[in-house]
């Protein structure tokens, strides 16, 4: 990867990684907006995408395209191995140790769902308990509490302190002889704390409950070797993984995703039809119904071919020496206070300034041409932990630089001019 | 765009988004009504003491949010104190057009200075994401008056 061009400029991280190369891989990142070079830092919320995975997909949809598992003809037979050749790289990429733990879905909200309906349904009753922490998502918190309302189970929360740890004496206190779930994330999207996840299941399974990992963030900044995690569940997104929108993966244990029930019914699930009874096919076919999201899949495939060409263990180096570089940067602003300093943290920087609210402030670095976002990030319940409404966060992603975080940091001084 | 910054951000509206007036709760208020962007978690509530024939007494907020939403909440309050209920329905009228960089024709001549106020927040039509910061105030005083439960800007 290594071009040497980049190397003048010393606050330039990890000598090995040429994030301008990178950078040119993504059309998007050399956008002007407002006059002025995009300094895109919302890649927690959605990330850019290579070129190729733009150009993987146009090819899908130009000679490989058809509906898949059906026709006898030879475009869907393509269209059907490259579907299922996507299936085997998310597969081999999470360490899985079948592609047939690999259930796409729509995103990580709808993984999640799945799971509280087909799994809570067959395998909780009312009392049972299942324990999520305090810095969840909503898409990490709703599900759960619709299958309380459903069925009556209790819902527990596990703590964090002020910096944003979990806190692992707490959580131990949570868990308890009803305790069946633990629905956990691996990176706060907010706070960017790292969770002890493989800790966790290790407690968790000692006690005999079940874990699912909700990997949105934790995918792309950290990857997962789920054989050697060993959780019952791991989900994440593929648009945050430089992929496209529309496809997300649900990983399950295949012995436990073949007791599961269907979340939802249709064509291509199916063992056999008639009028008085379905017979259900086993994972994944069986949670797949309808037409799937075909050249997303392929899209995925594409993003992660192309994140593992530069190795998730570099990015993760690249992002960690971005983050401290920001960390630094925003910490001499005036006024400003990020919240989130957990002892294990990824890239992702939430903030306040004082005087301004994070609607102000997005709002104003944006006719700087930073994207960062502003809002409660789908966390209400930790907004309220830290007594806000909202925050402005800088979120990283493998093509972010020096140049983005000074550019956000001359953007706030701005802010700062406006209301000061 | 940054000349648009400015026009939004201008210090009437900074002065008012951290100086907010009538922000306080009224004992006496007759109705009130809470008003959130859940898009963003910001919420206000209004409060307004409706007397006899439709006068609106007192008008007041609480809340939290952005400097464009609380700038619009204080000025709307002391715009609509003195005002007739109908008065402060066409002025809502009238100005989520402004917002909407939509045509207001010829306003009212009762509402000149009303408007002149107004036209200050009227820079959101180039922020399109910031529109219902500026309207939620007004959305939530609507509520109120006519009995809704809560108001969202969406």
């Amino acid at each position: 990867m290594m071009t040497g061009a980049n190397l003048s400029r010393k606050e330039e991280p990890d000598f090995r990684y040429d994030v301008s190369a990178i950078r040119a891989d993504f059309p998007a990142l050399s956008l002007e907006i407002n006059g002025h070079p995009l300094a895109f830092l919302d890649s927690g919320a959605s990330a850019q995408k290579p070129v190729h995975v733009l150009e993987r997909m146009d090819r899908a949809y130009r000679s490989e395209y058809a509906n898949v598992h059906r026709g006898a003809y030879t475009l869907s037979q393509l269209a059907t191995e490259s579907y299922e050749n996507a299936r085997a790289t998310v597969a081999s990429f999470m360490n899985a140790k079948t592609p047939d733990e690999i259930i796409f879905t729509r995103n990580v909200t709808e993984a999640i769902n799945l799971v509280a309906y087909s799994y809570g349904r067959k395998f909780l009753s009312a009392g049972d308990e299942i324990i999520i922490s305090h810095m969840e998502h909503h898409a990490n918190i709703v599900p759960w509490q619709l299958l309380r309302d459903a069925i009556g189970i209790v819902i527990k929360i596990a703590p964090i302190d002020d910096a944003g740890n979990f806190l692992m004496d707490e959580f131990k206190k949570l868990i308890g002889s009803r305790t069946k779930l633990i629905a956990i994330t691996q990176i706060s999207n907010v706070l960017g704390t790292i969770v002890p996840i493989k800790e966790i299941v290790n407690l968790a399974h000692e006690a005999g409950a079940h874990v699912l990992i909700d990997g949105a963030q934790g995918i792309c900044h950290h990857g997962v070797d789920v054989q050697d995690l060993d959780a019952e569940f791991y989900v994440f997104t593929g648009h945050k993984l430089y992929g496209p929108t529309g496809i997300g993966v649900l990983w399950g244990k295949l012995d436990l995703l073949n007791e599961m029930p269907p979340y939802q019914g249709g064509g291509d699930m199916i063992e056999n039809v008639t009028f008085e009874k379905s017979t259900y096919r086993e994972a994944p076919a069986r949670f797949e119904a309808g037409t799937p999201p075909i050249v997303e899949a392929i899209g995925l495939a594409a993003a992660i071919d192309y994140v593992s060409s530069i190795g998730l263990a570099n990015i993760a180096a690249h992002e960690n020496s971005v983050l401290a570089y920001a960390t630094n940067k925003l910490s001499q602003v005036k006024g400003l206070k990020i919240i989130g300093q957990a002892d294990r943290k990824a890239g992702i920087i939430s903030f306040e300034l004082k005087g301004a609210h994070p609607h102000d402030i997005g709002t104003i670095v944006d006719s700087k041409g930073v994207a960062i976002r502003a809002g409660h990030h789908c966390a209400q319940p930790l907004m309220e932990r830290y007594g806000v409404a909202a925050t402005a966060r800088a979120s990283l992603g493998m093509y972010s630089n020096s140049d983005d975080i000074d550019q956000l940091v001359d953007a706030l001084n701005y802010v700062k001019e406006i209301f000061d | 765009m940054e000349d648009d910054i400015r026009e939004l951000y201008q210090e009437v509206i900074l002065d008012h988004g951290k100086n907010p007036r009538n922000f306080r709760h009224p004992e006496d208020a007759t109705c009130e009504a809470n008003g959130n962007n859940p898009l963003c978690g910001d919420k206000l509530t209004v409060f307004v003491k409706v007397g006899a024939n439709d006068d609106i007494e007192d008008a007041a907020f609480e809340g939290r949010g952005c400097a464009i939403s609380v700038a619009s909440a204080s000025m709307m309050t002391n715009i609509v104190i003195g005002k007739k209920v109908a008065q402060a329905d066409e002025l809502f009228d009238i100005f989520h057009k402004m917002c909407m960089g939509e045509d207001v024709g010829e306003p009212p001549k009762e509402f000149e200075d009303d408007i002149d106020k107004l036209m200050v927040l009227s820079g959101v039509k180039q922020f399109p994401m910031r529109v219902k910061c500026a309207t939620l105030a007004w959305h939530t005083m609507n509520a109120a008056v006519h009995g809704k439960e809560a108001s969202t800007s969406e």
